[in-house]
């Protein structure tokens, strides 16, 4: 079944912001962790994820945002998110992710963090 | 591939490839849609749906390589029973599948979500698992706002 998935990456001085579209599963997951991985290794340690455009995601695509955010904590960094749905949400604070990431509404709040 | 069977159920089969948990996971949100269910519902019901349907193709190791998914409609509930032909398994001893590393933080474990999401968003959930596969069972109600 196609899944069409894509990952902008808007990458400032300061931070950078990886945003998905389409369905968040182990494919589209691992994409977005070599992503992060290259932008980690260029340096930026606080990065937002905006998953605005993901209407779904699944455990396994999840799991890989946790290596995400054990990669930056390694680096001292950190890993904002924003545009989660309420089901997103709900089930990120479910399995503790809020306790080792922000979660925020919008990118602007999820930049503003950072400064 | 969906089949009705009769007025108020849809019988799908779906194939264990990759992403086919969306073709259930479609159907079911057309079919809560239809039903008047909100929009947070649909998305819960989606979710538990493509749970259900992962821990199917990873954990059953059956031979045929199918799930099937039955949807059932009541005046104030959607029923969906998910099942596969596969090994069984316990719910007390929930499949997770090992990476072979160790969690950084373990409240925050990588894998193994599977049922605790489904138990989260669903408003009951039952599961049958034997030596010939395992069903499970999980009922979403409309809540008044809604009815």
């Amino acid at each position: 079944m196609a899944n069409k998935f894509d990952i902008h990456i808007r990458a400032e001085q300061e931070y950078a912001v990886l945003e998905t579209e389409g369905y968040l599963n182990d494919a589209l997951g691992e994409q977005l962790s070599q992503k992060a991985q290259d932008l980690i290794e260029k340096g930026y340690n606080q990065l937002v994820i905006n998953l605005a455009k993901t209407a779904l995601i699944n455990s396994i695509g999840i799991s890989i945002l946790i290596e995400i955010i054990e990669a930056l904590d390694e680096r001292e960094g950190t890993l904002n998110f924003c545009g989660l749905s309420a089901t997103q949400e709900r089930t990120f604070r479910m399995m503790a992710i809020a306790k080792y990431a922000g979660i925020f509404p919008d990118e602007k709040t999820a930049v503003a963090d950072f400064q | 591939m969906a089949n009705t069977l009769s007025n108020d159920q849809v019988l799908l089969t779906i194939p264990m490839l990759p992403d086919m948990e969306l073709a259930a996971a479609n159907l079911a949100s057309f079919i809560a849609e239809s039903m008047s269910f909100n929009d947070e519902q649909i998305e819960e019901i989606q979710y538990a749906m493509i749970e259900s349907c992962i821990n199917a193709f990873e954990h059953s190791r059956s031979s045929d390589q199918n799930v099937i998914i039955e949807y059932i409609m009541r005046a104030d509930e959607l029923e969906f029973k998910i099942t596969d032909q596969g090994v069984g398994f316990s719910p007390e001893n929930r499949p997770v599948r090992q990476n072979g590393q160790q969690d950084l933080y373990p409240e925050m474990r990588k894998r193994g979500w599977g049922l605790e999401i489904i138990h989260a968003l669903m408003d009951r959930v039952d599961i049958r698992s034997g030596e010939n596969g395992t069903t499970i069972s999980m009922v979403k109600r409309k809540t008044n706002e809604n009815s």
